[in-house]
């Protein structure tokens, strides 16, 4: 049993909101800047290029990449050998959050209630997802998400008849109808299998994989690759001007199902497609 | 005679142009749906709850907090500013959002909006209506944009935190035209331009 206190959890979320909001990892910029070298069209070619200069300014001046320093999406997988002292778990993410949102200069975007709307004036609560694995550390993912690309996010209860053929048509209808609204590029997060919300949270996972991995599963692999070369012959192109790189990645996670379902989520992330990680 | 003159300005290549803000339609009738545009002057921030409020004080007939006639409003909260600086972080945001209220405000005299996506049919109608302009702005790319913005005053709705509305100075802040006041939609014709199938 190994003990970890509150006050390290706050701390380390805290800084990671404000390194994740101001700096993305590399893969993503690589990915970036392969965009801009092979870009066809020359609208497309400059709108890359400021987005390779937004990601200097933001790091050089610690301004955040986006305004939309997104709701904090935080996975937290503990190892269950793991003892937390000093408060409550789910307390002290918040109160990270609180504090990264609040000392960072990250903008606040979250309301009390749906309906009626009142900003928390902190960003909180966070959205958290908690795993039991083995072991005896904390792995912290923050991936703060903006809602221009999660408002085209979908939700397809195919049916089993419908196959892989079902899924990626699927895939296509929601990067289609997404176009400029998600801020492409786009990284594509899909989740396939499991039920409602097991599909979803499989895809909102499969955004914070590097883009450099692929799946281990050939035909998985196989329909990533396929369906990135049809996501860029869409045309939709940089801030849906019109281009050949509509999406950077297409990132698909698989999970058993019931025999009369294939469920499949599609989450939507813009190029501020941002994650942060740490074990403690 | 008029209408050649019309066909061809249609047709004309797009152009980087410099213009300030506010402007009239005789502007706005200049520009085509491609130009690159770098825009000084005023314009003004509005997003879903600040134009969910404008919208209710006209229908109990108060006064807006500023004068819509040849303003543009642009689609944005900004993250906070650090000690020294105008603003934080500043792209556009989504404008689908504003379609159900922007109708209304372009035949009030506002001239143009800057965001980011698609417009409804009703939109554009009321932009060939009104003479005015959508342009967007490169989403994501806040840090870069704020660069362009000289000042920001909260002028209204100081309650609504990042959703206020703020009367900004910019100088050269970069947008290209989607739908100009012909109709013609870059969205839709720059996607045929690059599909491949």
């Amino acid at each position: 049993m190994r003990t970890i206190a509150v006050d390290e959890i706050i701390s380390n979320i805290k800084e990671m909101c404000i390194e994740a909001n101001h700096y993305l990892t590399a893969d993503m910029e690589q990915a970036l800047n392969q965009a801009a070298d092979n870009e066809k069209a020359p609208l497309g070619k400059q709108i890359l290029n400021q987005l390779q200069e937004n990601l200097q300014i933001a790091s050089n001046d610690m301004i955040p990449i986006c305004q939309d320093t997104g709701m904090a999406v935080i996975f937290m997988e503990i190892g269950q050998d793991v003892h937390i002292e000093g408060g409550l778990l789910t307390d002290a993410v918040n109160e990270g959050v609180r504090q990264g949102y609040t000392q960072g200069y990250l903008r606040k975007s979250v309301v009390k209630d749906p309906i009626f709307r009142e900003n928390t004036k902190d960003n909180t609560p966070a959205v958290i997802h908690y795993d039991i694995v083995e072991g005896d550390k904390i792995k912290i993912t923050i991936a703060p998400k903006g809602f221009g690309s999660e408002n085209m996010s979908r939700v397809f209860m195919l049916k089993p008849a419908d196959g892989i053929e079902g899924v990626k048509e699927a895939i296509l209808t929601a990067v289609k109808d997404a176009g400029p609204n998600a801020c492409p590029p786009m990284v594509v997060g899909v989740g396939v299998g499991g039920t409602f919300e097991k599909c979803a949270l499989l895809a909102k996972k499969a955004l914070t994989r590097s883009l450099e991995e692929h799946s281990e599963i050939p035909y998985v692999r196989e329909m990533e690759e396929e369906l990135l070369q049809k996501i860029n012959k869409t045309g939709i192109g940089p801030g849906g001007l019109g281009g050949s790189t509509t999406a950077l990645a297409v990132n698909v996670n698989t999970y058993p199902t019931h025999i009369a379902g294939l469920p499949v989520a599609i989450n939507i992330c813009c190029h501020v497609n941002r994650h942060c990680v740490r074990v403690l | 005679m008029q209408e050649n003159a019309q066909k061809q300005e249609r047709h004309r290549d797009i152009m980087d142009r410099y213009i300030t803000a506010p402007f009239s339609e005789d502007v706005a009738k200049e520009l085509r749906s491609g130009d690159y545009v770098y825009l000084s002057g005023t314009i003004y921030t509005a997003r879903d709850a600040a134009h969910k409020r404008m919208y209710e004080a006209l229908e109990e007939g108060r006064e807006l907090p500023f004068d819509l006639k040849n303003n543009i409003v642009y689609y944005m909260g900004p993250s906070p500013a650090r000690e020294g600086r105008p603003i934080g972080s500043a792209g556009p945001t989504t404008a689908s959002r504003m379609d159900k209220y922007t109708p209304t405000l372009l035949d009030l005299g506002m001239r143009g909006m800057i965001g980011k996506g698609k417009r409804t049919d009703a939109v554009k109608q009321a932009i060939i209506r009104n003479e005015a302009v959508y342009f967007a702005a490169v989403g994501g790319a806040g840090a870069l944009l704020s660069k362009s913005i000289k000042s920001s005053e909260t002028i209204a709705y100081d309650d609504l935190g990042t959703e206020a509305i703020r009367k900004l100075v910019v100088k050269d802040f970069p947008v290209i035209v989607v739908i100009d006041s012909l109709g013609n939609n870059l969205y839709e014709k720059a996607i045929e331009e690059y599909k491949e199938d």
